[in-house]
C-alpha cells in the first residue's frame, strides 16, 4: 500500500480540479483508503493521471527502417548508458525501444498505441513493444488498404469483410483499426494515389475511399471494438486538403471515429504558395458532429523523421525537399515510406503547419475530442510535448513566439487571434482522460477508484526554463515507483491492449486458398501466437 | 607542452578523444594520466597506454605508432597537435579550430566533418579525407586538410567548403556528391572523381579520366586559381597558373545529377 498526499490532485474523470486530497494505491490500483505503506509527501506538487499517447509510432518494420535510415541523427542523440536497471540506447528523432519506454515515463506517460502495424509484421512489432518497458502498450492496424478487404468490399461482400477483419485482428493481437490514406497506398503499387474520395480505386471498379471509410467504420461498430476507426485522411499534407477532410467527416456521419493528426489535414489554399490554415473551418465542423474525436498532429520547429504508411505523400515530400527517401512494399496489406525533415520557423509553410496544431488544440473548445500528439516522430519528437503545453498554457509566450514567424506566414494563420489558455484540468484532459476513454480503457486516465494505479506528479512551479511537464517528481506506474526526480529509478513489464472479436471460424476456409495463392508468407505462420505476448489483456468484444 | 609516448600498443583500437588540447590544456600532470579512453568497451586511462610528460598546454606531442588510436584531436577548437608517428583513424573529426600535423601517415575518415583548422599528413592518408559521416548531408564545412603522400577512397566527399590537396595520387571517387570547396590533386587520380558533384572545383595537375556525365566547357586560366596557388605555395603546394606555362581545361558537371561543378586539368604548354 502507498498513499500520496498532499498534493493538488487533477482527475478531470473524475470532476476532480485541483482539490488537495489523497491519493491511496494497493495492489497497483487507485483505492479508497490506504491505512499503512509507505507515503509520498507531494505538497507543492500536481498530481496526474499517467498520460495516454493515443497515437504514436514506436516500434514495428517502418520505425526500424527509419532508425537504420537515419544514422546521423542518432549520432548526435542523447546516450542511455547500460546501468544497474537500465539497459543502453539512445533517444533523438526515433529512439530504440528500451530508450523509448524510458523516455515516455520520464516524462510522465505510462500508455501508448502504436497507431501503425502491418499485418505482416504484427510479430516483429510485439516483440519490440516486449522490449519498451514500463509503460503499457495497444496497436492499431493497417486495414484500409488491404486487399483481402478491399476486394470483398469491390463486391460488396460486407459481411464477409467484417470476419475478415475480425479474424486478422486477433491474428494479429491488435487493438483496433488505422485506416491510412484509404485506397490509396494500394493506388501507389500503381504508382497512382487517392486523391479524390469519390472515384475508383485503381486497380478497382467498385471500391472508393468513400467506401472503405465507411465500411471499415461500419465494421468496427458492428464489431463492437473498443476503440473506433482511427484515420488518416487522404490527401494529408496537400495545401486545399480541407475540403477532402470535410468531405470525409459527412462520410463518417453516424459512425465513431478517430480522426488522426488532424493537423496536417486543414490546410486551405491552391499550392504552397497560397497555402493557408483551415483550422476555424474544421474545427467548426468538427465540433458539430460528437460522434468524432481527433488528435492535433502538431508540428513543433527542428529536426524530425517523418514515416507513414502514405507511400505516395512520402515520394512526393521526398521530391519536394530533395531529402533521402525510403519507400517499402509490404505485399497485399500496405506501403511506407520514410523522409528526414527539419522544421524550420522560417518556411512560411512550416510557419503555417505549426500554427494550425497549436489552433486546432485552442478552436475546438471540448477538450474531451481534441487530444496531444504530434504524430510522433513525424511533427516532432514525443519528448518535446511540454513544450506544446507551454504554448497551450501561456497566450502571452505564444504571441511572442508567433512574432518570430515569417510576417507572410502570419497572415495566413489565426493562432494570433486566440487568447485561450489551458488550464491544469484541460492539460490533464488531452493528455491523459481524453485519449483513456477515446481508446476505450476504462482503468486509465483517471484516479478514481479501481483505475490502475499510474499517477505522475510534477512540481507545480515550472523550472527556470518555463517548461511545466518536463519533470517529473515523481512518477508511478502500477502502484510502483518508476521515475524520480525525472530519472528513472525502476523499470517494468508493460501490459498489451488486445481485442478478441467475434466472427465465424469458417472464416478460415476462406482466407487459406487466397492465403497461399498471394502471399509470399504461408498460412501457418501468419497468427501471432498468444504465448508471444508476455501480459496479454484481453477485451472480448460481444 | 605536453608529451605523450605511446608504450603499448593496443591489441584492439583505442578510443581517444582526450587526446586533444580542449582535453588538456586545463589540467595538471595526474589529471591528464587519469583521463579516460576506450579500449573496446573496456575504459582504461591515459596512462596505460602512454607516458605523459607535461601538464597544462595548448600544445600536444604525441610520439610513436599511433595507427590504432582514434578519434585523436576529436572537435578541437584551438591549440597544437604534433604527432611523431602514424595517427589512426578520425583524427581531427568535428574539429573547429586549431592545428594538426602528422610526421607519418594518417588512416581514414581525417577530419571528418570538420569547420576550421588546419591538417597536414606528411606521409599517405586513407579513405574518406574531409567526408561526411554515413547518412550525414554534409562533410567537412571550412577548413584545410594537407596530404603530402597518396589519400584513399572518397577524398571530399559531400565536403561543402574547404580545401584539400593531396600531393601523391588519389583513389576512386574524389569529390564525390562534392556541394562546394576545392580538391586539389597534384599526382591526379583514379576513376569517378567527382561522381554526383553538385557544386566546387576540383584540380587535377595530372590528366584524369572523366565521367562521360562531365562535359567539355573551355581552356582558361581562373583568376580564382592564383589566389589558391600563392595561399597554397606559401605551404609547400605548387600549383601552376601562369599563362605561358599553360592552361586549364574546365568540364562542368556531373551532369548526371545535374551538378553545376568544375573539374580543371591543367596542360602545360602554350593553350
Amino acid at each position: 500500500m502507498l498513499r500520496i498526499t498532499g498534493g493538488r490532485v487533477y482527475d478531470p474523470a473524475n470532476g476532480i480540479d485541483g482539490i488537495v486530497q489523497d491519493v491511496c494505491i494497493a495492489d497497483g490500483r487507485i483505492v479508497a483508503q490506504a491505512d499503512s505503506g509507505p507515503v509520498i509527501d507531494a505538497s507543492g506538487m500536481i498530481v496526474f493521471p499517467g498520460g495516454v499517447d493515443v497515437h504514436t509510432h514506436v516500434a514495428g518494420g517502418a520505425l526500424n527502417f527509419a532508425r537504420g535510415l537515419v544514422p546521423e541523427n542518432q549520432r548526435v542523440a542523447r546516450k542511455f548508458l547500460h546501468g544497474l536497471k537500465l539497459r543502453s540506447g539512445i533517444g533523438g528523432m526515433t529512439p530504440t525501444t528500451f530508450a523509448t519506454g524510458y523516455l515516455y515515463a520520464g516524462m510522465g506517460w505510462t500508455t501508448v498505441n502504436e497507431a501503425a502495424v502491418p499485418i505482416l509484421s504484427a510479430k516483429h512489432t510485439h516483440e519490440e513493444l516486449h522490449d519498451i518497458p514500463i509503460v503499457d502498450k495497444s496497436t492499431l492496424l493497417l486495414m484500409a488498404n488491404n486487399e483481402l478487404v478491399l476486394d470483398l468490399l469491390e463486391v460488396g461482400e460486407v459481411e464477409r469483410a467484417q470476419h475478415v477483419v475480425a479474424w486478422l485482428l486477433w491474428a494479429a493481437k491488435a487493438y483496433g483499426v488505422k485506416a491510412v490514406n484509404p485506397g490509396g497506398v494500394a493506388a501507389w503499387k500503381w504508382g497512382k494515389n487517392a486523391t479524390t474520395l469519390h472515384d475508383p480505386i485503381e486497380g478497382y471498379h467498385a471500391v472508393t475511399a468513400a467506401k472503405i471509410i465507411s465500411g471499415l467504420a461500419g465494421i468496427i461498430d458492428d464489431l463492437g471494438l473498443p476503440h473506433p476507426l482511427h484515420l488518416h485522411c487522404n490527401n494529408l499534407g496537400v495545401p486545399g486538403n480541407v475540403t477532402t477532410t470535410l468531405e470525409t467527416m459527412k462520410i463518417l456521419e453516424g459512425h465513431r471515429a478517430h480522426m488522426a493528426h488532424l493537423q496536417f489535414h486543414a490546410y486551405g489554399g491552391h499550392d504552397w504558395a497560397t497555402m493557408r490554415s483551415e483550422a476555424a473551418a474544421i474545427a467548426e465542423a468538427f465540433e458539430a458532429q460528437t460522434n468524432l474525436t481527433c488528435d492535433a498532429g502538431a508540428i513543433l520547429f527542428g529536426d524530425a523523421v517523418t514515416i507513414t504508411a502514405d507511400g505516395p505523400w512520402q515520394h512526393l515530400l521526398h521530391q519536394l525537399t530533395g531529402r533521402k527517401w525510403g519507400n517499402l512494399d509490404v505485399e497485399n496489406e500496405t506501403g511506407c515510406g520514410i523522409v528526414p525533415y527539419v522544421y524550420s520557423d522560417r518556411h512560411i509553410v512550416n510557419a503555417v503547419q505549426w500554427a494550425v496544431g497549436l489552433e486546432l488544440l485552442l478552436l475546438i473548445k471540448d477538450p474531451w475530442r481534441v487530444f496531444l500528439t504530434t504524430d510522433h516522430p513525424n511533427g516532432g519528437c514525443f519528448w518535446r510535448y511540454p513544450e506544446i503545453i507551454q504554448l497551450l498554457m501561456d497566450a502571452d509566450y505564444r504571441k511572442e513566439q508567433i512574432k518570430k514567424l515569417h510576417p507572410e506566414a502570419q497572415k495566413r494563420i489565426v493562432l494570433a487571434d486566440l487568447d485561450r489558455q489551458y488550464t491544469l484540468s484541460d492539460v490533464a484532459i488531452i493528455t491523459s482522460a481524453g485519449p483513456a476513454r477515446a481508446l476505450g480503457l476504462s482503468q486509465k486516465g483517471h484516479l478514481g477508484v479501481g483505475a490502475d494505479a499510474d499517477v505522475s506528479i510534477y512540481p507545480e512551479k515550472p523550472n527556470n526554463d518555463g517548461v511545466l511537464f518536463a519533470y517529473p517528481r515523481y512518477v508511478l506506474k502500477g502502484g510502483e515507483v518508476m521515475v524520480e526526480e525525472g530519472e528513472v529509478r525502476a523499470t517494468s513489464e508493460g501490459r498489451e491492449f488486445i481485442v478478441r472479436p467475434s466472427y465465424d471460424e469458417q472464416i478460415v476456409e476462406y482466407i487459406r486458398p487466397l492465403f497461399d495463392k498471394v502471399y509470399t508468407m504461408s498460412f501457418e505462420n501468419y497468427p501471432v501466437e498468444i504465448e508471444r505476448l508476455r501480459r496479454p489483456e484481453i477485451t472480448t468484444c460481444k | 607542452m605536453i608529451t605523450l609516448t605511446l608504450k603499448e600498443q593496443p591489441n584492439v583500437p583505442l578510443e581517444a578523444e582526450v587526446l586533444s588540447p580542449d582535453a588538456m590544456a586545463a589540467l595538471a600532470n595526474d589529471a591528464i594520466r587519469a583521463l579516460p579512453v576506450y579500449l573496446g568497451k573496456k575504459p582504461c586511462r591515459v596512462d596505460d597506454f602512454f607516458t605523459v610528460e607535461g601538464e597544462a598546454s595548448d600544445e600536444l606531442e604525441i610520439r610513436g605508432d599511433a595507427r590504432k588510436i582514434k578519434w585523436i584531436g576529436r572537435g578541437m577548437t584551438r591549440g597544437r597537435i604534433t604527432i611523431v608517428g602514424n595517427a589512426g583513424m578520425h583524427l581531427g573529426a568535428y574539429m573547429s579550430g586549431g592545428t594538426i600535423e602528422v610526421s607519418g601517415n594518417a588512416s581514414d575518415w581525417l577530419g571528418g566533418e570538420m569547420s576550421e583548422g588546419c591538417i597536414r599528413i606528411r606521409g599517405n592518408a586513407g579513405g574518406q579525407v574531409g567526408a561526411a559521416y554515413r547518412g550525414s548531408r554534409l562533410g567537412m564545412k571550412g577548413g584545410t586538410i594537407l596530404i603530402e603522400g597518396t589519400a584513399g577512397l572518397e577524398v571530399g566527399m559531400r565536403m561543402k567548403r574547404g580545401t584539400i590537396a593531396v600531393g601523391g595520387i588519389v583513389r576512386d571517387f574524389a569529390g564525390l556528391e562534392m556541394r562546394g570547396g576545392t580538391i586539389v590533386l597534384l599526382s591526379g587520380a583514379e576513376i569517378r572523381t567527382g561522381a554526383w558533384m553538385m557544386r566546387g572545383t576540383i584540380v587535377s595537375l595530372k590528366p584524369i579520366s572523366l565521367l562521360p556525365s562531365f562535359l567539355y566547357a573551355c581552356t582558361y586560366n581562373p583568376t580564382f586559381l592564383r589566389l589558391y596557388a600563392r595561399h597554397l605555395g606559401t605551404l609547400g603546394f605548387t600549383i601552376p597558373y601562369e599563362e605561358q606555362d599553360g592552361a586549364y581545361a574546365r568540364y562542368t558537371g556531373d551532369a548526371a545529377i545535374p551538378g553545376k561543378g568544375e573539374i580543371l586539368i591543367w596542360k602545360s604548354g602554350k593553350a
